[in-house]
C-alpha cells in the first residue's frame, strides 16, 4: 500500500473518509444560462479567508489603542515587508467581500434559490450578510483616522435612533457616550473575536445546508427541464465547477493585487477626538445608501422625527426582507411577481442612492 | 380653611393688634409701590428731547435706535449732559430754555474740549472702565488735525468725525466706525476725498493702496485683528505721520527680527545718511504688497539696482543672495515635486512632507536674514534648507523607487496568474473534452 493510500485508510477507518470522497465525488452542479452565480457564494467564501489570512498577519503588528493605532498601522504601510501589500488586500479585500455577498444575495433573490426546502440556507445567509456588514464597521474604525473615527460618531449615532434600545445600544457599541478609545477596544474584540466566531458557525451551517439542498435551480430552468428531461445537463463540482471556482479566485486574488500596486488603501491623518468633523463626512459606499436617504428625509415627518421614521424604514424592510422565504409562494403567482419586483426596486434603490450620495457635495 | 388657633398660632389679644397694624402697614406701602412705580419709571424713561427730534428731519434728526445703542445712552450719559436742557418736559421753552442749561448744538472747534471735561476725567471715567485711558485730549493736542484746528482749520477731524455723535460705540464693538475692521473706511471718508482735501498737500491714494496690501488681507481677508490699519502706524488721537527717523521703529513694532537685522547691516547707516527712511524705501508704505525673491537682487524690478550699478559690492552681495534664495526654492520645489508624484501614486510619504515644511522654514529665516545684507548668514541659513530638501528628496526617489518595484512584482505575478489560468483553462478543457461533462 503506497503512503498516500495509506493515509486515506487510516482516515477512512476513523471518519468515514471513502464515504465523505464519495460525496464530493458524486456532487453536481447544474449547468444553465444562470450558471455564472453560482460562484459568488464561493467568491465570497473565499475573499473571507483571504480576510482571515491577511488579519492574522496585520495581528502580528497591530496595536488597539488611541495613541499606537494609527501609528501601528503606519508602521505596517511604511516599514513591515510587504505590510503595505498585505494592509491594502486586507481593506480592499473587505470591500470586494462585500461587494459580492451582496450580489450573492441579490443573485439567490432573482433565481428564487430561498424557496422551500432552503429557508434556513436564506435566514442564516442573511444573518452572515448583517454579520459581514458589522465586520465592515468595526474595522473600518481601527486605523483610527479622522473619517474612520467620524464615520463611527455618524453610524452610531443613528443606532441611537432606534426606539427604546436605541441608546443603550449606542452605549454598547461605543463603550460609553462618545466616540473614545474604549469604543476602539471594544471594536477591535467584536472584529477579531466576536464577528469571525459567529460567522465561522453561520458559514459551518450555510455550507452544511448548502450541501444537504444540493444546489436550487431557477424556477424558468426548472420548468424547462420538467418539459424536456433531455435539456438538463450538469457539471461535476470537483474537480470541473471546482477548477472553474478557483480561476475567479485567481483573477480576484489579481484584482485586489493590482489594486494595492496601483492605488494602496490610504492612511490619513490621524484623529483627533476634539476637531471637528471634517466637512463631508460620509460612511463607506455599502451604507451609503441609507446614509442618504437619512439626509434627504425632513426634520419632521408629522409628529415623528425623519431620522427615527428612516432608522425604523430600514429595519422594518430588513426584516422582511429576512423572512422573505416565509412570504413568497411556492408556485409563481401574482405575489411571486411584485416580490420580484419589490427586488428591482431595491436594487434600483440601492445602487441610485449609493450614486447619489457619491455625487451629492 | 384652617384658623390660626387651628394650626397652634395664637395671639393674646396685644400682639394680634400690633400684628394687624404691622399687615397694615405692609399692604399700604405694597399698594404704593403699584401706584407710583409707574410714574418714577416714566420719570426714569421720559425723554422728550428725543421723542421731537425723531420726528424731526435731518441736520435735526436724532435716531431713536442708533440713540438706545449707543455706548453713552446704555451707561447713562444722555442728551441733557452734553446738551443741556430739560429732558422730563414736553413744552419746548422749558426743555431748551437757559433756565435749564441748554447748550444746544456744539461749535466744531469746542468739540475735543468738551469731550474732554468727561474723557480727560481719570476719577469720572474710573466709575465707567477703570481701564480706559484718558490722554486722548493731550494727544489729540499733538496731532496735525489738534494742531490746524487750534489754527482754526475747522475741516480737520474731531472727535465726532471718528466716533460719531449720537451712535458712539466702544472702539471694540464691531459696529464702532474705529473698530479695526472699519478704521481705514472711517479715516477715508476725508483722506480720500481729493475734493476735501485739496490744499493740505497730501497724497489721497493712501486708502486705495491700503486696500491693495498684505496688511488689508490680513486684517480682512484672513481677520485678523492686530494686522495693521491707519491708526497703527499713525496714532489714533495723536494721528501724525512718522517721520523719516522714526519709520523702521512703527514697523519695528510687528516685524523685530527684520528691524534689528537691518540694524547690525551697512544698510542703517547708508539709509540715515541719505536721509531715507527704512523698510518703506524698499517695502512702500500705505501699498505694501506680498514680497518676492525678484524684489532682492541685480534683475530690472529689484529693489536693489534703485541704488546699486553693476561693479560695487552692493550689486554683487544682491546677486549673491538672490542666487542662494533662487536654489533653495528651486530644490524645495524638486522635492515636493516628487513626492507628490509618489503621493498620487498611493505611496506613503507623509514624514517625509513632514520634514519639508522644516526646509521651509529655513527659506523664510533666510528671506528675513537678507535685511542684514550679509551674505554669509544669508547662505548659511540656505545651506540648512538644502540639506533637509536633500533629504527630502532622496525620500521621494526612495518612495518612487518602492512604487516601480511594487508594480514590477505586481505584473511578474499577473504573469503568473495568467500562466496559471491558462494552465487551469487547458486542465477544464482536457477532463470535459475526455468526459463529454
Amino acid at each position: 500500500m503506497g503512503a498516500a493510500a495509506s493515509m486515506r485508510h487510516w482516515l477512512d477507518e476513523r471518519f468515514g473518509w471513502n464515504q465523505l470522497m464519495a460525496f464530493v465525488e458524486h456532487k453536481t452542479v447544474p449547468r444553465h444560462r444562470f450558471s455564472y452565480f453560482y460562484f459568488l457564494g464561493g467568491m465570497t467564501l473565499f475573499l473571507f479567508g483571504l480576510q482571515v489570512a491577511t488579519g492574522i498577519l496585520l495581528l502580528l503588528y497591530y496595536r488597539p489603542s488611541p495613541n499606537e493605532a494609527f501609528e501601528s498601522v503606519q508602521y505596517i504601510m511604511t516599514q513591515v515587508r510587504f505590510g503595505w501589500l498585505i494592509r491594502s488586500i486586507h481593506s480592499w479585500g473587505a470591500n470586494v467581500m462585500i461587494l459580492t455577498a451582496i450580489a450573492h444575495m441579490f443573485s439567490v433573490f432573482f433565481l428564487k434559490s430561498y424557496r422551500k426546502p432552503r429557508e434556513l440556507t436564506w435566514l442564516s445567509g442573511m444573518i452572515l450578510l448583517f454579520l459581514v456588514l458589522g465586520f465592515g464597521f468595526s474595522g473600518y474604525l481601527l486605523p483610527w483616522n479622522t473619517l474612520s473615527v467620524f464615520a463611527t460618531k455618524v453610524g452610531t449615532d443613528i443606532a441611537g435612533q432606534v426606539p427604546v434600545i436605541g441608546h443603550w445600544t449606542l452605549i454598547f457599541l461605543r463603550g460609553g457616550e462618545d466616540v473614545t478609545g474604549a469604543t476602539l477596544t471594544r471594536f477591535f474584540g467584536f472584529h477579531v473575536a466576536v464577528l469571525p466566531g459567529l460567522v465561522t458557525l453561520l458559514i459551518g451551517l450555510h455550507l452544511l445546508l448548502v450541501q444537504r439542498f444540493g444546489m436550487s435551480v431557477p424556477p424558468s430552468v426548472e420548468a424547462d427541464w420538467r418539459a424536456n428531461p433531455a435539456r438538463v445537463q450538469e457539471m461535476r463540482f470537483f474537480p470541473n465547477f471546482f477548477l472553474r471556482e478557483l480561476m475567479a479566485w485567481y483573477i480576484a486574488l489579481a484584482i485586489l493585487g493590482a489594486l494595492a500596486a496601483f492605488k494602496p488603501w490610504e492612511l490619513g491623518a490621524k484623529a483627533d477626538l476634539f476637531a471637528s468633523a471634517p466637512p463631508g463626512i460620509r460612511p463607506e459606499w455599502y451604507f451609503m445608501f441609507m446614509f442618504q436617504t437619512l439626509k434627504l428625509l425632513p426634520a419632521k415627518i408629522g409628529p415623528v422625527a425623519g431620522d427615527l421614521l428612516g432608522v425604523l424604514g430600514f429595519g422594518i424592510a430588513g426584516a422582511v426582507w429576512t423572512l422573505l422565504p416565509f412570504l413568497d409562494h411556492e408556485k409563481p403567482g401574482r405575489r411571486s411577481r411584485w416580490i420580484a419586483g419589490a427586488g428591482v426596486f431595491a436594487l434600483a434603490y440601492f445602487v441610485g442612492m449609493t450614486l447619489v450620495g457619491y455625487a451629492a457635495k | 380653611m384652617a384658623t390660626l388657633d387651628q394650626v397652634g398660632i395664637h395671639l393674646n389679644s396685644a400682639e394680634s393688634r400690633s400684628g394687624r397694624l404691622l399687615g397694615l402697614r405692609m399692604v399700604l406701602a405694597f399698594f404704593s409701590m403699584l401706584l407710583l412705580a409707574p410714574l418714577s419709571l416714566a420719570q426714569q424713561t421720559k425723554n422728550s428731547c428725543l421723542d421731537c427730534h425723531s420726528q424731526l428731519d435731518p441736520p435735526l434728526h436724532a435716531s431713536p435706535d442708533e440713540y438706545n445703542a449707543s455706548i453713552h445712552t446704555q451707561k447713562g450719559v444722555t442728551c441733557v449732559t452734553c446738551h443741556g436742557g430739560d429732558a422730563t418736559s414736553d413744552d419746548v421753552d422749558k426743555s431748551m430754555g437757559a433756565a435749564a442749561g441748554f447748550k444746544g448744538h456744539l461749535d466744531r472747534k469746542q468739540i475735543p474740549g468738551f469731550c474732554a471735561k468727561c474723557h480727560s476725567d481719570a476719577s469720572y471715567i474710573r466709575g465707567f472702565n477703570p481701564s480706559l485711558r484718558t490722554d486722548q485730549y493731550a494727544q489729540y493736542l499733538t496731532s496735525v488735525h489738534g494742531k490746524l484746528l487750534a489754527k482754526g482749520d475747522t475741516k480737520v477731524a474731531v472727535c465726532i468725525d471718528c466716533h460719531g455723535v449720537h451712535d458712539i460705540q466702544a472702539p471694540n464693538d464691531p459696529r464702532a466706525r474705529v473698530y479695526p475692521l472699519n478704521v481705514a473706511q472711517t479715516c477715508s471718508t476725508c483722506h480720500a476725498n481729493a475734493e476735501y482735501m485739496k490744499g493740505y498737500k497730501i497724497p489721497t491714494d493712501e486708502f486705495a493702496l491700503y486696500n491693495s496690501s498684505v496688511h488689508h488681507a490680513a486684517l480682512v481677508d484672513q481677520g485678523d485683528l492686530s494686522a495693521p490699519t491707519c491708526v497703527t502706524c499713525h496714532g489714533s488721537h495723536g494721528a501724525a505721520p512718522p517721520g523719516v527717523a522714526s519709520v523702521e521703529n512703527v514697523c519695528s513694532t510687528c516685524h523685530v527680527f527684520q528691524a534689528q537685522l537691518f540694524d547690525s547691516g551697512p544698510h542703517k547707516d547708508a539709509f540715515t545718511s541719505l536721509g531715507v527712511p527704512g523698510c518703506i524705501t524698499c517695502h512702500s508704505n500705505h501699498g505694501i504688497q506680498h514680497p518676492s525673491d525678484t524684489f532682492i537682487g541685480t534683475a530690472e524690478g529689484s529693489v536693489c539696482v534703485k541704488c546699486h550699478s553693476a561693479g560695487e559690492p552692493g550689486f554683487d552681495a544682491a546677486a549673491k543672495m538672490h542666487e542662494s534664495l533662487a536654489r533653495l526654492d528651486s530644490a524645495i520645489g524638486r522635492s515636493d515635486a516628487i513626492l507628490n508624484r509618489a503621493e498620487l501614486s498611493g505611496m506613503e510619504v507623509g514624514e517625509a512632507k513632514l520634514a519639508q515644511s522644516e526646509a521651509r522654514d529655513d527659506l523664510i529665516k533666510a528671506r528675513v536674514s537678507i535685511h542684514g545684507v550679509q551674505t554669509a548668514k544669508v547662505d548659511q541659513d540656505v545651506q540648512a534648507g538644502l540639506a533637509v530638501a536633500q533629504k527630502t528628496y532622496q525620500a521621494g526617489l526612495a518612495a518612487m523607487a518602492e512604487r516601480s518595484y511594487r508594480r514590477t512584482g505586481l505584473f511578474i505575478s499577473l504573469g503568473i496568474t495568467l500562466i496559471v489560468l491558462a494552465g487551469l483553462a487547458l486542465l477544464i478543457r482536457k477532463l470535459e473534452s475526455g468526459s463529454g461533462n
